[in-house]
Parts: structure tokens; C-alpha cells; sequence
């Protein structure tokens, strides 16, 4: 083979590797029962492919080749270890052997496969952290450097974060499968708080660094489309349109000097058209499953947003709506104050207030700035200066973000003027 | 494989409830426990008694030295345990969420057994 050629090769076999690495993963972990020995057969079996693709080309079923060849490695592996320690042998012969390495697995079952894959990093069991890190790692193929960079959290930490839940998987025997019917409701829930933990850590974070950031929210989406076609549950459809429908207003939130801007002072021209197409077509998916829950909820309140051409055209009857059946689904004080806020726009500022203050007079959110700072703006609006003046400074001295230091600074200057 | 299930619970919160709340506590624990002999999963375990009757033995310069109490002074008491065998940890997890002092405020701490390789 020519130098070319053997370039050419190299570079398909890298673009397979990223395409399909985390499915021939997935499928050899089930194989091999183990992280470790599936991460090593893989790549081991990329190495051979490189090698044997260059003299015999490209075989028709790449992902197929890969998981056979990965499997025989680790199986060759564990023979040869078996020389030393008897005891290993018996391992060997656990696994079946008699499967030729051209018998190609089904495709539906490597679809499965990525679904445990998703279920076991996702396990609840597990420390949120460590099913974050494990999940960015195992399943989007994320480096180590790539997620402490992420997280502001240095590599050995996220090292030692990986191969704890690795051990207590292990250990513990967290199973390799998606849950049963009767477990999946509650299982899947752990699944799409991860990935919507994910998605808001590349989205509001402004602080760090924005690039890799913005590439975890990135990977939340590829991950909600990979839930969706794995499972096409109604709230994992949900989940995926309101990270759409949210992600859809990246370019319009900041100002070139990094500063936020409402949603109300939004430049609407700058909102993701395509991802907003994308989002609504998903939220009325997710709305005639007639299953709808909490993501289903926040998706159909974004797309009214979304929907409207001005502020001022928003529909707040429609929004407050959805906030009472979200309310029902599933109550929170800060559900409660976004809901406070809509009906300030329905009913004016008067009607906002009121209900934050009955909010803050339960204890709730008193240490939320942006309590304080709705609660200020609605005031500001009724002409209650002082009110607002002492609003904004308690929100300041609760607000941690810069951006959101600024904005708030920004806004009692504005008062003082 | 085995998992111990250590169910720990607030003995106050315990001693507070009525003869009768505690009657039907412990016959659902009975249930709970039968059930567990019938599918052939409980390998052990037992209740114990509360944690007034405990000493800790520790060790001070070479000498053993005797206190008073419970290892840890923590919220909830180990109040019993419970050997199980199941495949896997989601099946210990079931059964470790039926036990019925969960309600009364407790934990139960599912460990898996490290077992001697033959």
C-alpha cells in the first residue's frame, strides 16, 4: 500500500472512531462485562483496523468488525494472562468463543447497548458528579483534560471521580441494562437531569471558558437526540426541545462586552430559527403523547416565547397557564416565582409582587437574588423607588455571577440617576 | 452475590410512636422478612437491641479501652441488618426500599459482601 493509502485509511479510520467509538464501547462492555477490559479491547481493536483495513480495505460492516475484533483481543488477552495465573483460564472459557469474527451483531442490539450504556452511567446510585463525569467520558467520548477543562475541576479529580464509579459499578454490581417497565419512570428521570444539568452548565455559566462550555451543551443536545431515538419517552422529547428552544437564544443573551440581556431586550432576529423550528415541532410531539411532564412543561412555556414576534405580542395568558399545570406537576418555590413574574405581565406589577412577597414571607427563596431582583423590577416598574433600591442591593449581595453583578449594579445606577 | 442492608433509624423518633404504630411496623417487617425466606434470599441477619446496650472497644497505647455507646454518635442508630443474596444492586436496592422503618425516618445502607474467591 501506497503512503497515501495508507493515510487515506488512517484518516477513515479516525472519523469511524469518532462516529461510532462509544457504540463499539458499549456493545463490548455487555461482551466483556467489565470498563476496563472493553476500553482496552477497543482500542486495541482500532489499532488492528488500521493495520488489516490497509492490506484487505474497508469491510462492509465497520462497527460490526470492530466489536468482533475487540472482542477476540480481549479474549486473546485474557488467554495469554491465563499462562501465568490458571485460575483466569476458566474466564476465558466463560465467554463464547465458537463466534466467528465475520458474524456481524444485529444493529438493534448496539442500539441497546448504547441505551445501557446511558442507564449505568446514569444509575442513581451513583453521585451526580460521577454520573456527569462518567457519562461525558464513556458515552460522549470526552477526554479527561476535556471535562476537569469543563468543570473548572482539575483532571486527576475527574480521574479519580471516573474510576471510583467504575469500581463501585463493579463492586456493587450496578446492572448493565435498561430498567425494567415498571423502574423505567424513575430510572429515566436520573438520565435526563444529567443531561439537563450538562446543558445548563455549558448555558449559563459565563464564567470560564466559554468555548469548551458552550460545547457541553452541544453534547447535552446530541445526547437528548441519542435518549429520543433510543427511547422516544415523552419527557425525553420535552427535554430535548426546551435545551432547543433555550439554546436557540445563545447569540441574543449576551452583549459583545459579555454583559446578559432579558429576554424582553432581546435582538429576536438573532434567535436560532432552525433550532426553534426543531424545538416546536418536538414540544407538540411531546404534547400529543398526552403524557406530558415538568420538561414537557418549561418546553411549551419557551415556545411561547419563542413564538412571538415582540414582547409585547407575548401570549402571558397561555404562559401563566402552563405555570399552574407545571405548579401541579411539579411545585417549586422558584417555579412559583417565574410564575409570579408572568402574571405581573398578565395582570401588572401590583399582582407580581404580591405573590413574590407571599413566596418570601414563607421563608422561600430569601437567599435567591433573583427573587430579590424580580421583586425590584416589579416595584421600579409601580414607582416604589425605595422598595426597589433595597431590592436590587440585596439581590447584589446575594448575586455570585459577574454578569449578574454587573446587570444588577447596572440597574441600581439606573434608579439613582 | 450477598448485600448486608444495615438499617439504621432514629431511636427517639422510634421510641416516640405508639404501641400500636409499632405493632404494625413490626408485622409489616415480619411480612417483609418472610418474603425474603420464601424466595430464598436472606442468607442472615438479625435485629439488635438499641444502642444504650453497646460498647465500643478501641485501641489506646497497646491497651484495649472500653466506652460507653453506639461507634458513631450520628443521627440514626444501626437499629439491625439483614443478609441478602440477589444479582445485582438494583435488586438489593428493592428490597433495601420495602423495609418498613424507612417511613419513620432512617436509612438503609445496601453494602455488597466481599466474598473469598475459592
Amino acid at each position: 500500500m501506497t503512503h497515501d493509502g495508507m493515510e487515506q485509511i488512517r484518516s477513515k479510520v479516525d472519523a469511524i472512531y469518532r462516529s461510532d467509538s462509544r457504540r463499539v464501547l458499549a456493545t463490548l462492555i455487555r461482551l466483556l462485562g467489565d470498563f476496563e477490559s472493553a476500553e482496552e479491547a477497543l482500542h486495541e481493536a482500532f489499532t488492528a483496523a488500521v493495520e488489516q483495513w490497509s492490506r484487505d480495505g474497508i469491510p462492509a460492516n465497520p462497527v460490526a468488525w470492530l466489536i468482533s475484533a475487540g472482542r477476540f483481543k480481549a479474549i486473546d488477552g485474557m488467554r495469554r494472562r491465563a499462562r501465568f495465573d490458571a485460575s483466569v483460564a476458566e474466564m476465558a472459557s466463560h465467554y463464547d468463543v465458537e463466534t466467528p469474527a465475520s458474524e456481524e451483531p444485529e444493529d438493534e442490539s448496539i442500539d441497546d447497548d448504547r441505551l445501557r450504556l446511558i442507564f449505568t452511567c446514569c444509575h442513581p446510585a451513583l453521585r451526580a458528579e460521577a454520573q456527569m463525569a462518567l457519562t461525558l467520558r464513556e458515552v460522549c467520548g470526552l477526554t479527561t483534560e476535556e471535562i476537569g477543562r469543563a468543570f473548572l475541576i482539575s483532571t486527576p479529580t475527574v480521574a479519580q471521580r471516573i474510576v471510583r464509579a467504575k469500581a463501585k459499578i463493579r463492586d456493587a454490581r450496578i446492572p448493565y441494562q435498561v430498567p425494567s417497565p415498571s423502574d423505567l419512570p424513575e430510572r429515566l428521570d436520573s438520565v435526563l437531569r444529567v443531561v439537563y444539568l450538562l446543558f445548563n452548565e455549558g448555558y449559563s455559566a459565563s464564567s470560564g471558558m466559554a468555548v469548551t462550555r458552550h460545547d457541553l451543551s452541544g453534547e447535552a443536545i446530541r445526547l437528548g437526540r441519542l435518549v429520543i431515538e433510543l427511547l422516544p419517552d415523552p419527557e425525553a422529547i420535552g427535554l430535548l426541545a426546551l435545551m432547543l428552544l433555550q439554546e436557540s437564544r445563545r447569540a441574543a443573551r449576551t452583549s459583545p462586552s459579555g454583559d446578559l440581556i432579558l429576554l424582553e431586550h432581546q435582538d429576536r432576529s438573532l434567535w436560532n430559527r432552525g433550532h426553534i423550528a426543531e424545538g416546536l415541532a418536538l414540544v407538540r410531539r411531546a404534547l400529543s403523547s398526552r403524557r406530558i411532564g415538568p420538561y414537557g412543561l418549561q418546553a411549551a412555556i419557551a415556545a411561547v416565547h419563542a413564538e412571538a414576534p415582540t414582547p409585547a405580542a407575548t401570549d402571558w395568558s397561555q404562559i401563566v397557564g402552563l405555570y399552574d399545570v407545571l405548579m401541579r406537576a411539579d411545585p417549586s418555590p422558584v417555579v412559583e416565582l417565574n410564575r409570579a413574574v408572568a402574571v405581573a405581565m398578565r395582570d401588572g406589577p401590583g399582582a407580581g409582587v404580591n405573590v413574590i412577597d407571599s413566596i418570601l414571607a414563607r421563608g422561600e427563596l430569601v437567599e435567591y437574588h433573583l427573587a430579590h431582583s424580580a421583586r425590584a423590577e416589579l416595584c421600579r416598574r409601580l414607582g416604589r423607588m425605595t422598595e426597589a433600591r433595597a431590592s436590587y442591593e440585596r439581590a447584589l449581595a446575594l448575586a455570585r455571577q459577574e454578569p449578574e453583578r454587573r446587570f444588577i449594579e447596572r440597574r441600581l445606577n439606573e434608579l439613582s440617576s | 452475590m450477598q448485600y448486608m442492608l444495615m438499617c439504621c433509624f432514629k431511636e427517639d423518633l422510634w421510641e416516640a410512636l405508639s404501641d400500636e404504630k409499632k405493632a404494625g411496623i413490626m408485622k409489616d417487617y415480619r411480612e417483609v422478612i418472610q418474603g425474603l425466606i420464601k424466595s430464598g434470599q436472606l442468607r442472615g441477619g438479625s435485629q439488635l437491641h438499641p444502642t444504650s446496650s453497646a460498647t465500643t472497644v478501641r485501641m489506646t497505647n497497646g491497651k484495649a479501652v472500653f466506652t460507653d455507646g453506639p461507634f458513631a454518635e450520628t443521627k440514626e442508630q444501626l437499629g439491625g441488618y439483614h443478609l441478602v443474596e440477589c444479582g445485582n444492586l438494583d435488586e438489593a436496592i428493592a428490597i433495601a426500599s420495602r423495609i418498613p422503618t424507612l417511613p419513620v425516618g432512617g436509612a438503609v445502607e445496601v453494602r455488597p459482601v466481599a466474598m473469598q474467591e475459592s
